[in-house]
């Protein structure tokens, strides 16, 4: 019996059980899948908590519930990827021997990165929303705020979901304008980048809804450290931000298990054909989602887009055909932008986000790089669809691996310089 | 694409200055680019940077961006500002000749 064994139960690995599930010959192949966290966090859910439109119970599922029947699931700790060997050591003894590894370790917010995040200040006055307590305990928080200097900040790219701290401070005006407190609150937008986003076209539309919002832009803010007691930011450049509440998004990260199996770069993300997506280490190892080096967004349904690659190109591993370039870099999120609307960017590693329609030409029916009501909606829809189809690696009607550029305004596409980090 | 006429060598840059072709990269070249980005002399730390920039591009194929370059140059991040302010990744990256660090989306 041969051996497939994939590391993560998150998106990308739960997604990559599913299809293997289906498509090896299970005669020959057993596919086991690890994890050392027995609970399924829906992310892209942990933006609404904050605000109360979420709770805690709207995100969470057993990780046992959603692994396809005849995948072996066991919940364990990762202590070292021993590539050489074609083995992995598990937390506890256990040695897993592999024909075939699928890398799924996703990434994390390490806050112990940025000198004084972890100080007085940290879950008192300083929050993330990238983990279920952050989220939460600003949810505390913002129920008890009155006014005054409302930071949302991004420490370093590259984070996962590069938009969610712009939809944060987007739903953040609508929520205090609600509250009647945005007037007295003053929300500033701290970034690394250039602009608002990644990528040009769409910084200019984010910039306007900034704007428009009375949302101050720090562009080009590089941290150095936190001042817990003076409550500011510090720049490498002695650039200053003061604070009241600080929303920040401390430096990601892949898992320290890529570190301790030497298989990382700087940031234990793993070097990876960024179209066939083999790990440039070994031809056994894959990786997929946020755990890659690959030049994309770190997000879920960029991990959905390259299961589906990676599948076809495992497949031919193993019967020693030639891979199929065929990632081309695809990626869609809705980006919330408060008072029930939401833009939806669809894009790849070519083709800027652009306006038109989704995901069939014409008729849509949602809107790309617009605001609508409809694409709100969708964004509400799509944590069932998360649940039930896309974890379950069903069809999604009218959407494929590869973007399409039917339907996209191609004309309207600048060819202006991407917005980039310095880090 | 734009030409530059640099320390009597005509090369190719792209359209934010950055050498097309790294391997025609000459130490005076990075005397040249570096006064046009504001640096009047290039002290023994900028050259321990700019040749870790180049040594690394060589083995990777890549430009590092600014937290491999501190990490693996010997010069600290804050060093770093200090000696390129303004954006010691891209303008390292300039000086060395090699290309623009990939942006991170």
């Amino acid at each position: 019996m041969k051996k497939v064994v994939i590391l993560g139960a998150g998106t990308g690995g739960t997604i990559m059980a599913a299809r293997l599930q289906r498509r090896l010959d299970r005669r020959r192949w057993s596919i086991t899948l690890v994890d050392e966290n027995p609970t399924h966090y829906y992310q892209p859910g942990f933006l609404f908590i904050p605000f109360g439109l979420y709770r805690e119970k709207d995100v969470v599922r057993r990780k046992a519930d959603l692994i396809p029947k005849g995948v072996e699931f066991k919940l364990a700790g990762i202590e070292k990827i021993e590539a050489g060997q074609n083995r992995v050591q598990l937390a506890g003894g256990e040695t897993l021997a592999y024909d075939v590894l699928v890398i799924a370790t996703g990434a994390k917010t390490a806050p112990a990165e940025n000198p004084g995040l972890l100080g007085d200040g940290w879950r008192r006055n300083i929050f993330d929303f990238y983990t279920p307590e952050g989220a939460l305990g600003l949810h505390q928080a913002l129920q008890q705020w009155r006014g005054g200097e409302l930071v949302v900040h991004i420490t370093e790219m590259p984070i996962k979901c590069p938009v969610a701290p712009l939809e944060f401070s987007f739903l953040a005006d609508w929520w205090l304008t609600r509250r009647g407190v945005r007037a007295p609150t003053h929300i500033t937008y701290v970034t690394p980048l250039a602009g608002a986003f990644t990528r040009q076209n769409c910084s200019t539309v984010l910039g306007y809804l900034l704007d428009r919002k009375k949302i101050t832009m720090i562009p080009d803010f590089n941290l150095e450290r936190v001042d817990p007691d003076a409550r500011k930011l510090v720049s490498y450049e002695g650039r200053e931000v003061p604070y009241d509440l600080l929303v920040t998004v401390p430096t990601n990260m892949g898992d320290p298990v890529i570190a301790r199996s030497g298989l990382g770069d700087e940031l234990n993300f793993v070097p990876t054909d960024r179209h066939t997506l083999q790990s440039l280490a070994r031809p056994n190892i894959f990786v997929v989602g946020d755990a890659t080096d690959v030049p994309m967004s770190k997000a879920g349904s960029v991990a959905h887009f390259q299961a589906e690659i990676l599948t076809e190109n495992l497949l031919r591993y193993i019967h020693g055909r030639e891979l199929t370039p065929g990632y081309d870099g695809h990626a869609n999120c809705f980006i919330e932008t408060g008072y029930q609307r939401a833009v939806l960017i669809d894009f790849n590693y070519e083709v800027e986000p652009v306006r038109g329609k989704f995901p069939l030409p014409v008729l849509g029916p949602l809107s790309l790089l617009q605001e609508s009501r409809l694409n709100h909606w969708g964004k509400l829809a799509f944590k069932w669809i998360y649940w039930n189809l896309l974890l379950k690696a069903r069809p999604l009607p009218g959407i494929g691996a590869r973007m399409s550029r039917a339907g996209k305004d191609l004309g309207s596409l600048a060819c202006a310089p991407q917005a980039e980090s310095e880090s | 694409m734009p030409e530059k006429t640099l320390a009597g060598v005509t090369v190719e840059v792209d359209d934010q200055g950055y050498l097309t072709q790294p391997r025609l990269w000459t130490r005076e070249l990075a005397r040249e680019l570096a006064r046009e980005e504001g640096i009047q002399e290039l002290t023994v730390p900028h050259w321990q940077v700019i040749e870790f920039m180049r040594r690394d591009w060589e083995e990777k194929g890549a430009s590092p961006n600014l937290r491999r370059i501190s990490k693996l140059s010997g010069i600290g991040t804050k060093e770093l500002y200090a000696l390129f302010p303004g954006g010691p990744g891209k303008k390292a990256a300039k000086i060395a000749g090699v290309p623009k660090p990939q942006g991170c989306v």
